[in-house]
Formats: C-alpha cells, sequence, structure tokens
C-alpha cells in the first residue's frame, strides 16, 4: 500500500517538476511548484513525519506559493517584452554546468559514503512517534533551544533589513 | 479500507447536504433580519425545496468559457478551491467517535490544508483573463495572507490552555469549562477569532475581493453554470468548516445536557455561522487599506499579546495540561 502510494506520488512529483521547468507560462509554473511541494509533503507523511508535512504544505504550499505567484503576476512581462531572451548566451553553459553537476551527483553517490554504509546493518527502528510533534516540540524548545532562537532573531533581523532598505527606497 | 472509503463518501455527502441547506438558512435569516420573508415559493412549508431547485437550475444552466481564458487553469480552479473546503471535515470529529479521523494533529491539518484554497482562487482571478477578476485576486491574496496570522495564533490559544493539537482532546478538556467562557482570555480570543474567521470566509466587512459595487463578483464573474456552484459550494463549506472549528476550539464541539453530542455540536457551529451573517448583514464594507491595516496593526498584536498571557496563564498552572 505504501509503495503504490510512494510509486504514484513520486511520478507526480518528477512529472510536475519537469512541467515547472519546461512550461513557458510562468504561471502555470508555478502551479506546477506547489503540485510538486504537495507531493513532497506526501512523502514527509509516509515517512511518518507528519509536522515536517503540515509545515511543508502550510508554509511552501500555502504562503511562500501565494508570493510567488503574486510576484510573478504584478511582474509579469507584457506581450512586447517576450521577444528574444536577451540572455540567450547563458543557455549554451546550461548543458555543460549540467552534465558537470550530473558526473558530480554520480560520483558522489558512488563514493565510499555511501558504500560503507551499505553493508552495515539497517539503521535501527525509530522510537514510535519520532516524526511526530512531540518530538519535534522537544528537541527544538528543549535540547536545541539556543540555535532555535538565535535563528528566529537571525530571521527577524533579515524582516527589519527587509523593510529597512525597502522604505529607504521609497522614501 | 472499504469501510474507510464508505465513511468518507457518507460524510461528504451529508456535509454537503448541510451546506446546501445553510444557504436556505443564510436567506431565511436575512430576510428576517430585513423584515422579509426570503424564500418561500418552491417547497411546503416555506420554500424548504429552494436550495435543491437552485441546485437543479445551476446544473442545467449553459457553461460559458471565455474566449480569451487559460482554459486548463480556468477549468481547473473550481475543483481546486472545493477540494481543500471538503478535506478539512476528514478531521473534525462530531461526537466522541464521530468523525473519520480523530488526527493527533487535528488542528495543524484543518489549518494547513484550509491554507490550500488561495491556489484554487487565485487560479480562477488568473484563468479568466478578466480584469476584474484579476484584481479580486490579488486582493484575495493581499487579504488572506495577512488574516491567516492572527487566524492561526487564535487557534493556537484553546491549544495551549488544552495542551493538545487533537481536536477531540481539546473538546475533553473543556469538560468543566468551555474555552469561550475563560476569564478574559477566553472572550478576547473568541472575538478575535470570529473577527478573523469573517476575514477568511471573505464576507462583509472584508468582503473587498467580491466588492460587487467595484469587481462585478470577483474573481467568480466569468463563471456560470455547475463552475459557479462549485465555488459557491466551496465557499460555504469552508464558512461552515471553519464555524465547526469554532465550536470545538471555544464553544466546547459536542458538550451539553440532553441533546446527542453530534446535535449540540452542529448546534453551536450554526451558532457560529449565524452570528457571522449577522455581522455580515449588519456592517458595510471597509477599504482595502483599512482592512490590511486592522489586520496587521490591531490584530495580530493584540493576538500575540494574548497568546503570550495565554502561555504565562497555563505556565501559572492554569490550563489542562497534564
Amino acid at each position: 500500500m505504501n509503495l503504490v502510494v510512494f510509486f504514484v506520488v513520486a511520478v507526480v512529483a518528477v512529472a510536475s517538476a519537469l512541467a515547472l521547468v519546461l512550461r513557458r507560462n510562468p504561471i502555470h509554473g508555478a502551479l506546477f511548484l506547489v503540485v510538486n511541494l504537495g507531493c513532497v509533503a506526501v512523502l514527509y507523511l509516509l515517512l511518518s513525519a507528519e509536522f515536517l508535512a503540515l509545515a511543508q504544505v502550510i508554509i511552501y504550499a500555502g504562503a511562500i506559493m501565494v508570493l510567488f505567484v503574486f510576484a510573478i503576476m504584478v511582474l509579469i512581462p507584457g506581450k512586447e517584452e517576450t521577444g528574444p531572451d536577451p540572455l540567450r548566451p547563458q543557455r549554451l553553459l546550461a548543458l555543460p554546468l549540467g552534465a558537470v553537476l550530473l558526473l558530480e551527483i554520480a560520483l558522489i553517490l558512488k563514493s565510499s559514503v555511501f558504500q560503507a554504509a551499505q553493508p552495515v546493518a539497517p539503521p535501527p527502528a525509530l522510537p514510535a512517534g519520532a516524526g511526530g510533534i512531540e518530538t519535534v516540540g522537544r528537541l527544538l524548545l528543549r535540547d536545541y533551544l539556543f540555535p532555535f532562537e538565535v535563528t528566529s532573531v537571525l530571521l527577524l533581523a533579515a524582516l527589519v533589513g527587509v523593510l529597512a532598505l525597502a522604505k529607504r527606497k521609497a522614501g | 479500507m472499504m469501510r474507510d472509503v464508505l465513511a468518507a463518501f457518507v460524510l461528504l455527502n451529508v456535509v454537503v447536504l448541510i451546506v446546501t441547506y445553510l444557504t436556505y438558512v443564510e436567506r431565511k435569516f436575512a430576510a428576517r433580519m430585513q423584515s422579509r420573508i426570503g424564500p418561500y415559493r418552491v417547497g411546503r412549508p416555506h420554500g424548504w425545496l429552494q436550495p435543491i431547485a437552485d441546485a437543479i437550475k445551476l446544473l442545467i444552466k449553459e457553461d460559458i468559457v471565455p474566449a480569451l481564458a487559460d482554459r486548463p487553469v480556468y477549468n481547473l480552479a473550481p475543483i481546486v478551491f472545493l477540494l481543500p473546503s471538503l478535506l478539512i471535515f476528514a478531521t473534525i470529529p462530531f461526537a466522541p467517535g464521530l468523525g473519520l479521523a480523530d488526527l493527533n494533529i487535528g488542528i495543524l491539518f484543518f489549518l494547513a490544508v484550509s491554507s490550500l484554497e488561495i491556489v484554487g482562487l487565485f487560479m480562477g482571478g488568473w484563468g479568466s483573463n478578466n480584469k476584474y477578476a484579476l484584481l479580486s485576486a490579488m486582493r484575495a491574496v493581499n487579504q488572506i495572507i495577512s488574516y491567516e496570522v492572527p487566524f492561526v495564533v487564535t487557534a493556537l490559544i484553546p491549544v495551549l490552555l488544552a495542551g493538545s493539537l487533537k481536536l477531540s482532546t481539546i473538546v475533553q478538556a473543556q469538560e468543566g469549562l468551555w474555552f469561550v467562557a475563560y476569564p478574559v482570555i477566553g472572550q478576547l480570543a473568541f472575538v478575535a477569532f470570529i473577527v478573523a474567521t469573517i476575514a477568511s470566509e471573505n464576507r462583509v466587512p472584508f468582503d473587498i475581493l467580491e466588492a460587487e459595487s467595484e469587481l462585478v463578483a470577483g474573481f467568480r464573474v466569468e463563471y456560470s453554470g455547475m463552475k459557479f456552484a462549485l465555488i459557491q459550494l466551496a465557499e460555504y463549506t469552508h464558512m461552515f468548516g471553519v464555524s465547526c472549528l469554532g465550536a470545538l476550539l471555544f464553544l466546547g464541539g459536542w458538550l451539553g445536557p440532553g441533546l446527542p453530542g453530534w446535535a449540540w455540536f452542529l448546534l453551536k457551529a450554526l451558532f457560529i455561522f449565524l452570528l457571522v451573517t449577522w455581522v455580515r448583514w449588519s456592517f458595510v464594507r471597509i477599504r482595502v487599506d483599512q482592512i490590511l491595516g486592522l489586520s496587521w496593526k490591531v490584530l495580530l498584536p493584540a493576538t500575540l499579546v494574548l497568546l503570550m498571557a495565554t502561555g504565562f496563564w497555563v505556565a501559572l498552572g492554569g490550563g489542562h495540561v497534564a
């Protein structure tokens, strides 16, 4: 059952990711990204990481995507601007760079890190409710409280910084 | 497996039936407020067949797609809009043990799924290729993003008090005292919840994305026939879902003397629905900037302070944390 769900969702995820890259229409691309993020959320659920899955839906598929689509809608080029792509030469670079990246991934997968892990016994079974919200909450607010708080301050600083920059431009 | 599918099928149909009749309740209620009679002719007594007649009328209407519409997006939008509102009901416990899946993280599921609604709304506004629809979609994005934050924060207050994200546990924690009756915290949180609810439902006074005097009918202006019906159904389903959530979080869900649990639950949900309807038919629409200002400058700080106060209260030994 889980395997069937996994394959269906994985196929949809890959297909929507491809569609995201290949579609010309940026809005369609953004909507495919929503599908893709939703599929990833389902994959998290299959790994019994409930909190991660729902956070993914709330933050990425919901809020961030909406901002994305909003930005595209406001910035979308009119018909007269969709002429020849000024960045066309960049496309020539894309293929070799992509090939290099693929090669790197292949090398990493073949490297000792993954090879060594295989003969070792399968990882110990996760304790019940490992991905559940209680575990996540304990880890975040007890074991990793300091990094967690520092990150939140960092995000706040970024927020204030963006506001300050935007204000200066407007004024 | 078969049983689950069957249960889901029954639940969906019951929800859709209730929602269909909510339109009737609203029309009758609004009519009473305005010293009218409301729908009366179709079915005796009191025009009780009106919603069915409306549905049949919409079913047999012509389906018009604008020539320049973004067809796949336009056609999918009503479905994408409806799905999250129906999914909400998967986790709602109507009575002890009466519900599809009483998830450990029920309320998070509710918030996550209902945040997807905006995608369908946006698709409708964009796909129609109509300036009114597009303006409406932009306003919707502004408003929904702004009000989702205070909505989530107010929904967290009962979670704090009950010490659980599971909806049935939240209800059980209200055995002695409904959360709305908690001194000060409860009432303020309930008021904030209702305000955020109205905004998330896009109803007057927060219906700038529909604003018939400026935007004709907002993002659904190009839709006709069954697609229009689906959008309408989605809106009312969402309203019913959020009313159910309010009943669970603040009004003690199925708790109550005499009547069976589900009856209490539906009555409380109906009460919240009527409260919102009452506001709808009593106030005027407010401006976009006022709506956003109200959310970011008043509601958000107020609910955050309230959440902190609740946290202190729970830390001092109030609440129901085991």
